[in-house]
Order: structure tokens, then C-alpha cells, then sequence
């Protein structure tokens, strides 16, 4: 039986992310409350990604998988976001 | 899977690899389903801002956040029962299912219990309550029951696959050299958590 995933990280590997998870949400928290204008949004939007870069690679093992993998992650984001800066540029010029 | 036909030598056909590109092309799918309604929230967030952040102050950030935690821990369970079979530790595998069952349900509970409070206030699509309210008011809940009902929907259906799992884990149908099945369903439990990431803030989080 071929083996071509590299090694998949331990439990303590784990257990940090899941604390970096829960300290990102106690700050996306904590700034809610704080009024920063536009960039509320912006920030958290910003946070939930870097929560989900965590995710992706680590809980959903992206760092440790084939390039195939990676490659269809950053077409379907690509995507994404196509069709989302089209649509704003839509509502922002309409 | 094997078929023992009479005279054929059992071969097993794998493709672990195969089937983990499948399951991220379904994820990819789920992705698009939920983006579109992203998007319809981006566009409707814009134009009523007031209205939305009026609305979100309904909703209980306590019980968000609570779910939040739920949701983060219920991913880390199933990511160590993935690297427990893969070290061959059936029994902390099945353990860390159990646990993420359990961590399941109770986010289903919070959310009946935050539903039922809001449906018990008159505010529930086509309610009396809702139709006085502006029209940006009306997309916010409207959004919010459709995104967070999706969303829940998808927690009862990786309930489900997770259950089946843990049966096939009891049995030894999944083993320390064949858990590609329990890692696509880890996959699919990673996916839920991660629209939650966004619905979070996006509903919870408007101040």
C-alpha cells in the first residue's frame, strides 16, 4: 500500500490550535464591543479567516496533503471571491 | 470493500486519495451554496447597515458565543479521533466521537433554545411582529433563519454520518490502515465548523 500523505501532526498539535481558535474568538469578542467604524466589519471578517486558515491547514490536514489539494482550495477561493468583488463593485457603482 | 466472489483471489480496490478529492469537490459545493448566500447577505448588509445592526441587537451574543466554543472544541475531538485511529487507538478514537456527538447535541439544544425564544417574541418569517418591522429588519431574520437553519441542517446530517462512523468504528470496519471514510466525514464536520466562523460574527457580532 503506497503512502504518499506526509505525516499528520500529534495530538498536542491539535490541542494548540484549538487554544489559538478560542483565544481568536475571545478577541473577535472583545473587539465587537469596541466601535472602530468601517473596519468593524473588516476586522472581523479578517479574524474569521485567520480562524479559518488554521482550520483548513491544520484540522482539515491542507498542509499535510498533496499539491492537487491545494491547488483546488485556491481555485475554488479564487472563485469566491470573484464573485463577490464583482458583486460589490455592482452595488458600490449601481 | 470486498467481494468474496468464489475463485477470484479478494482483491480490495482503494483509492484513498480518490476519495478524499471527491469529498473536497463536494466541500467546494457546500462552499458555493453557502457563498451565494453570503453574498445575498453582503449585498442586503449594505444597503440597510442601520437596519441590520438594529436587528442583530435581538440576537444573543452570549449564546453565539457559547455555540462558538461548542463548535471549535467538537472539531478538535474529531481531529484527534483521526490522529488516535491512525495510531492505531481505537478506544480514544471512538471516545473522541462520542464527544463530539455529545458536543453536537448541545449546540442543537442552544439552538432550540435560542429559536424558541425568538419565535416565542412574534419574530419568525411572516409573523404580525416581523411584518411591522422596516424592510431591511425583515432580511436580517429572514437571513439569520435561512443561514443559521442551513446551517443547522448540516449539523443533524454530520450527526448522521458521524453516528455511522462511530458504528463502523466499534465494528473495525475502520482501522488504523483504512480510515480514509472517517477522515472525508472529519472533512465534512471541519466544513460545518467553518461557516460557523463567518456566520458568527456576521449575525452575532453587529454592533
Amino acid at each position: 500500500m503506497e503512502n504518499h500523505v506526509k505525516k499528520h501532526p500529534g495530538y498536542s498539535t491539535y490541542i494548540f490550535v484549538w487554544l489559538a481558535l478560542l483565544a481568536f474568538t475571545s478577541i473577535t469578542v472583545t473587539v465587537a464591543g469596541i466601535d472602530l467604524g468601517n473596519y468593524t466589519m473588516l476586522v472581523a471578517l479578517g479574524i474569521a479567516a485567520i480562524k479559518s486558515v488554521l482550520v483548513i491547514n491544520i484540522f482539515m490536514h491542507i498542509k499535510y496533503e498533496e499539491k492537487i489539494f491545494k491547488v483546488f482550495l485556491l481555485l475554488s477561493l479564487f472563485t469566491l471571491l470573484s464573485i463577490f468583488i464583482l458583486t460589490l463593485f455592482d452595488i458600490i457603482y449601481r | 470493500m470486498s467481494s468474496n466472489q468464489e475463485g477470484t483471489a479478494v482483491h480490495v480496490h482503494r483509492d484513498d486519495l480518490g476519495a478524499k478529492i471527491g469529498m473536497w469537490l463536494f466541500l467546494f459545493t457546500e462552499v458555493l451554496l453557502f457563498g451565494g448566500m453570503f453574498l445575498v447577505y453582503a449585498f442586503y448588509r449594505i444597503q440597510h447597515a442601520d437596519h441590520f445592526r438594529v436587528a442583530a441587537m435581538e440576537l444573543d451574543t452570549g449564546i453565539g458565543t457559547l455555540n462558538t466554543i461548542i463548535l471549535l472544541t467538537s472539531s478538535l475531538t474529531v481531529a484527534l479521533a483521526i490522529a488516535a485511529i491512525q495510531k492505531g487507538n481505537r478506544f480514544f478514537s471512538v471516545l473522541m466521537i462520542n464527544l463530539t456527538l455529545i458536543f453536537a447535541v448541545m449546540f442543537m439544544v442552544n439552538k432550540y433554545f435560542e429559536w424558541s425564544a425568538k419565535i416565542s417574541h412574534g419574530i419568525y418569517p411572516g409573523s404580525n411582529v416581523m411584518l411591522e418591522l422596516p424592510n431591511g429588519q425583515i432580511l436580517f431574520f429572514g437571513l439569520y433563519y435561512v443561514m443559521t437553519g442551513l446551517h443547522a441542517l448540516h449539523v443533524v446530517i454530520g450527526v448522521v454520518i458521524l453516528g455511522v462512523m462511530l458504528i463502523q468504528l466499534m465494528k473495525k470496519k475502520i482501522t488504523q490502515d483504512n480510515h480514509v471514510k472517517l477522515e472525508n466525514a472529519g472533512l465534512y464536520w471541519h466544513l460545518v465548523d467553518l461557516i460557523w466562523i463567518f456566520l458568527f460574527p456576521l449575525f452575532y457580532l453587529i454592533q
